[in-house]
């Protein structure tokens, strides 16, 4: 069973790198019970997504006018 | 619309603002962001480039611009230890294990928040402003890496080829770069009383 510890570092790297099977399925049931744990998945997700609008909005990418 | 038309010194002011301010964010050096914003725009306009509108020059002085800063990262990972730990580095990686119980589980008071409907908070200018002072007080070598994931997007092999560092360790230092991103994002925008929901 994961530690919430262990968990925020599992969902750290699987936004860096192709998590195992057996990895998300110990995640999946982890976060199915941590309230906590979700809330911190969310907020990798909102943060690699305010990065990428940091990014678009500096006017690094193709798809803007400025 | 003809190139002269199209290049004009208000468009050029307006490129080299927002180059300067990606470049400073990722290298923390204002001579060495000068430098690559400098080379930058000598490199994109040197050429016989023919653009078709602004927003192209644009996404070409910059791919040119990520170049530079790459090149200038790596300069600099050259004379510091990136795998080294530093104060700064330790202080954060001490406020990460306070937020946990023994067992290794939340503390109660410690536990994330929710942060509400994402798109709203993205819209919002004041909340930019806050990004970039939490993304400045990150450490060092801890922001060097995760700029290089999360802002010039390499994949994390890449991260740490260029850095020389072994990928165990770079996944340690992106776990405290977003942890310490996200402690201080909760506590300086999403703190209590002002949470969106």
């Amino acid at each position: 069973m994961l530690s919430c510890k262990e968990a925020t570092r599992l969902m750290s790297e699987a936004q860096d790198r192709d998590t195992t099977l057996a990895e998300r399925l110990q995640l999946e049931m982890h976060l199915a019970m941590c309230h906590g744990c979700r809330n911190f998945r969310r907020q990798m997700d909102f943060l690699r997504q305010a990065c990428r609008r940091f990014v678009r909005c500096s006017g690094a990418d193709a798809n803007r006018e400025s | 619309m003809p190139e002269s038309a199209l290049i004009d010194d208000d468009f050029i002011a307006d490129i080299r603002r927002d180059l300067l301010k990606f470049a400073q964010l990722q290298l923390r050096d204002a001579a060495l962001a000068e430098d690559a914003v400098q080379e930058a725009l000598a490199a994109a306009f040197a050429g016989q480039q023919s653009f078709a509108g602004r927003a192209a020059v644009k996404t070409w002085v910059f791919s040119i611009l990520r170049n530079k800063i790459v090149d200038s990262l790596r300069q600099q990972a050259r004379s510091t230890n990136v795998s080294a730990l530093s104060d700064d580095e330790a202080g954060l990686d001490e406020a990460f294990e306070a937020l946990f119980k023994a067992n290794a589980h939340w503390r109660p008071e410690k536990r994330p928040s929710g942060w509400g409907d994402p798109e709203e908070t993205l819209r919002e200018q004041r909340f930019w402003d806050i990004f970039e002072i939490c993304l400045n007080h990150l450490p060092e070598n801890t922001a060097r890496v995760f700029m290089m994931r999360e802002f010039l997007e390499f994949e994390t092999a890449e991260v740490c080829h260029e850095l020389g560092i072994t990928v165990s360790n770079c996944n340690v230092i992106l776990h405290r770069a977003r942890n310490g991103l996200r402690r201080c994002l909760e506590t300086s925008w999403f703190a209590p009383g002002e949470r969106p929901c």
